[in-house]
């Protein structure tokens, strides 16, 4: 008897391990996911954005085609490395035309360009907070504790990647005035 | 110590179980002595409960309607909404609604049974005073609250501090009453630690209840710090409302304590630990 007691008592442990993986999974995905609307948010704000800054600062061409580039390759959709090089190319771009703002004074008093400014900049920093949202997520679902691994081996769940920082983004940017 | 440190220790939890702890205790020695058999306890704490049902479940609307807070419009407070959905996005919850205190004197405060009922209410002193790098600080401490679900916390805290003011006033008026009618006489001794616990223990019940609320500030502060990863825009709010103080009550949803106290003086009455508390321990966070 005491021995389908052990049988029927590792079964639900099981299956309670399983659950809460695959909750953990979703929620992974999720957190994921987050960063993914912020991105999208951006990109939503960039043709109001160039139209704005045309009005002020017509001859910047080469920046404008650029995030304009950048923007078509991460809407019209290729491949995750694309696109996601696409993104941190952008957020390298899109610092360059605010920093080409500073020089256009009636820009910089523009309501409508101040306001796609925050807008930007909540935007930046949401992303920021969805990626460290993301990595504390994947921080507890950590399949590697006891007795976790075991369902997690059995069932093949797989480690989430950590989010890191793209190479050139974790340079210090040089301030010469 | 360390962040997460002081995040996981969970002194507040303690305290609770001491209050239900001293509970039993009263409701043991009174209750058993007269045979009411825990009856009068119950009764205390249900009676309790309902009083403050009322205030937990409606807890955001109750406090907008008492302090005259109106809802931060998207166009005007575009900076205020953009860090908190930030923030709450960090804090893995629903952004809490935004609300407008027009008040000269800076300070926010949360509410809110859950995450998804949140409410963050600031004054418009506290946006003319800080930057954005500390109101990010400030929201990130009331999200701290809401994510930790303070104001449930707060309300069981006064479910017992009230039940045993409850179990003082029935006990003092009608108990003792059965036990001599009865002819039980009892324990004597027993009978005046009954009394004299059920005379103190509501003083020493509200001192646990400060005690409670300073915690939770401490843990709001450390989860501030754990969602910006940069403690020092909070330490530096801190420090430039140290100097502004409210006129209103509700002390314990604010972020510092309204009324100006010195360290030592009101320090056991207080629902804020002292300012100079919490940025040292800011500190510590940041130098490690």
């Amino acid at each position: 008897m005491w021995f389908l007691y052990v049988v029927l008592g590792v079964g639900l442990l099981g299956v309670y391990l399983y659950n809460r993986l695959i909750v953990l999974k979703m929620r992974v995905n999720n957190s994921w996911r987050q960063i993914d609307v912020q991105l999208k948010r951006r990109v939503d704000l960039i043709p109001n954005l160039i139209e704005t800054v045309k009005g002020y600062a017509s001859h910047e061409k080469e920046l404008f085609a650029k995030v304009t580039e950048l923007r078509s390759i991460i809407a019209g959709g290729g491949s995750v490395k694309e696109i996601s090089e696409a993104n941190n190319m952008l957020t390298g771009a899109l610092k360059s035309l605010f920093a080409v703002a500073e020089a256009y004074p009636a820009l910089k008093a523009n309501q409508n360009f101040l306001m796609l400014q925050e807008e930007l900049s909540g935007t930046e920093n949401k992303i920021a907070f969805a990626r460290q949202f993301y990595n504390d997520t994947v921080m507890i679902s950590a399949v590697q504790v006891f007795p976790n691994n075991m369902v997690a081996t059995i069932f093949s769940f797989k480690e989430a990647e950590y989010f890191a920082i793209p190479e050139e983004e974790g340079e210090v940017t040089k301030v010469s005035f | 110590m360390s962040l997460t440190g002081q995040i996981k220790q969970n002194i507040s939890i303690s305290l609770i179980i001491l209050m239900s702890g001293i509970i039993v205790g009263i409701g043991y020695i009174l209750d058993v002595h007269y045979a009411y058999h825990g009856f009068l306890t119950g009764m205390a704490i249900v009676f309790a409960f309902f009083t403050s049902a009322g205030s937990y479940w409606y807890s955001d609307r109750l406090v907008l309607s008492l302090t005259n807070a109106r809802e931060a419009s998207y166009s005007g407070y575009t900076y205020l909404h953009n860090i908190t959905e930030g923030l709450s996005m960090a804090a893995g919850i629903p952004k809490p609604k935004l609300f407008i205190i027009d008040d000269p004197a800076a300070n926010a405060f949360a509410t809110g049974r859950n995450p998804a009922n949140g409410v963050i209410v600031v004054s418009t002193g506290l946006l003319n005073l800080l930057n954005r790098q500390e109101i990010e600080g400030v929201i990130a401490h009331e999200i701290g609250h809401i994510k930790n679900y303070d104001v449930l916390l707060g309300t069981i805290a006064a479910v017992l501090v009230g039940s045993v003011v409850i179990l003082r006033d029935v006990m003092l008026r009608f108990g003792f009453r059965r036990g001599v009618k009865r002819g039980e006489g009892g324990n004597p001794i027993l009978l005046i630690i009954g009394v004299l616990l059920l005379i103190l223990a509501p003083f020493f019940m509200t001192i646990i209840k400060f005690a409670v609320s300073r915690q939770r500030e401490f843990l709001a502060d450390a989860t501030s710090a754990y969602l910006t990863r940069h403690p020092d825009g909070l330490i530096k709010a801190l420090e430039k409302l140290e100097t502004n103080f409210a006129s209103e009550a509700m002390a314990h949803l604010y972020i510092v304590n309204p009324f100006s106290q010195s360290f030592d003086q009101l320090y056991l009455f207080s629902t804020h630990p002292p300012i100079e508390a919490r940025v040292l321990r800011l500190k510590s966070i940041r130098g490690l």
